[in-house]
């Protein structure tokens, strides 16, 4: 039957009888190289072949791989997400307490260099009103604070207690409209008053135009308000100028950068027995 | 039967070729008398046995007097099945069609055969037109009285003894 059938397909038959003559003149004649052509025509079909499964395996495993075993994966990648959530977060957390750390360091330093009964309190809230610019501290009477005393931090003086309750105080900046505080040049030792002006800068007032003033003067608590101990750093002068009624209009820069404050330093020490601290702050 | 006969024709010009067919005809003219029986089972049977016959016989051919298997028998394969669809495709039962035919089918042959020895560096034929040409003409005068011979001789003695008187 299959005969029949062959016969009714001649070209099937001269195909046939095309490819094993050739297959039959190639396992007899050599390429230049010396191989048979039956050998080398063979090897490179079936190299053909051989790289084109190769490809097909490579294909179906790399879409094995990348495309549908990727649950494992997945499970994975989530699980590394949050592992470096929390340790994004234990970083921070590592990062505040280094911060914290160093800043009661800088407490510690002041409490000994200045010599003043104080004790530290923590910065709990900010003013509840862009007019005033008051902050709350944890200490209240219950750890001994009271109506003008100073609060100070390293960077220099903060404010004073305006407002003690048992175990908070309200402290007003030193930037408030309504603050102020007794100053000198350190440089020439000239004496006026800090003053608030609102917007985060202090005036020093009632210093003479005929004093000798001069942009990046420091400017320190002269103590002579009985609040603010003598020789704190207040701020640097930034600008000078003439103003009314004889006196210069001095700008000063305050010391203190009220928007990082976290820990300060209540001076509890009375006026009268307080002694300038040791150096400038 | 057909077979049988066919195989004894092809073994019969194997022979004549081998033997015979460098005597008689010297020169460049060798008549490829092999092509000759391949061309007329072709003509005769159709594409299937002529590709058969062809296969065979050019094998047989390779084996027996050329250096590379299959050559001559992919050449006369080709002729064969070719032989056999125009045989098919139009009457060649005059003397003039098969020797175009048995011309054509000669050039055709010599084409694959010496294309392929050329093709495969096996073997130069300089200037092969002249012995080509002088091959077709002979293979067609040869091809063409032998086959009005094989199909005039039957008919001559079946008319020889039609005409005998007969006896009483």
């Amino acid at each position: 039957m299959a005969l029949v059938d062959i016969t009714q397909r001649p070209g099937v038959l001269l195909g046939a009888a095309i490819l094993l003559h050739v297959v039959l003149i190639s396992a007899q004649v050599n390429t230049g190289s010396g191989l048979p052509i039956l050998q080398v025509v063979t090897f490179g079909a079936f190299a053909e072949v051989q790289r084109g499964t190769m490809a097909l395996v490579a294909g179906g495993r790399n879409f094995w791989f990348g495309y549908i075993a990727l649950h494992q994966v997945h499970l994975e990648n989530e699980a590394l997400k949050r592992e470096l959530q929390t340790l994004q977060v234990r970083l921070q957390h590592e990062h505040a307490q280094a911060q914290r750390t160093d800043n009661l360091r800088q407490l510690l330093e002041l409490r000994e260099r200045a010599n003043l009964d104080t004790t530290a309190a923590d910065i709990i809230a900010a003013s509840g009103s862009p007019e005033f610019r008051t902050v709350t501290i944890d200490k209240g009477t219950n750890d001994g604070l009271a109506t003008d005393m100073a609060v100070i931090s390293p960077a220099g003086v903060v404010g004073r207690v305006i407002l003690p309750s048992r175990r908070a105080s309200k402290v007003q900046l030193l930037i408030d409209r309504n603050a102020a505080a007794g100053a000198l040049i350190e440089r020439t030792r000239v004496q006026g008053v800090v003053e608030g002006f609102g917007d985060g800068s202090l005036r020093l007032e009632y210093v003479p135009g005929s004093s000798d003033v001069k942009p990046g003067d420091l400017v320190v608590t002269s103590g002579i308000d009985g609040i603010y101990p003598k020789g704190f750093v207040i701020g640097t002068i930034e600008q000078v100028g003439p103003g009314s009624g004889g006196y210069h209009q001095i700008t000063v820069r305050p010391a203190v950068d009220f928007t990082r404050l976290e820990e300060v330093l209540v001076v509890r020490t009375p006026a009268a027995n307080r002694e300038a601290p040791e150096g400038k702050q | 039967m057909k077979i049988l006969g066919a195989g004894l024709a092809i073994l019969m010009a194997l022979a004549l070729q081998t033997t015979l067919a460098g005597l008689v005809i010297r020169g460049t003219a060798a008549i490829d008398l092999v092509l000759i029986v391949v061309v007329y089972i072709a003509l005769k049977a159709g594409p299937v046995p002529g590709l058969v016959a062809g296969t065979v016989a050019g094998l047989v051919q390779d084996a027996l007097s050329n250096p590379i298997l299959g050559i001559g028998g992919l050449a006369k394969t080709i002729v064969g099945f070719l032989a056999g669809v125009l045989a098919t495709q139009f009457i060649l039962t005059g003397p003039l069609p098969r020797l175009v035919m048995l011309v054509m089918a000669t050039v055709v042959h010599a084409a694959i055969f010496m294309g392929l020895y050329v093709l495969l560096d096996l073997r130069q034929f300089p200037n092969p037109v002249p012995s080509v040409i002088g091959q077709a003409l002979g293979n067609g005068f040869v091809g063409v009285v032998s086959f009005q011979l094989i199909e005039w001789l039957p008919g001559f003695v079946d008319r020889r003894r039609a005409r005998r008187p007969l006896k009483r």
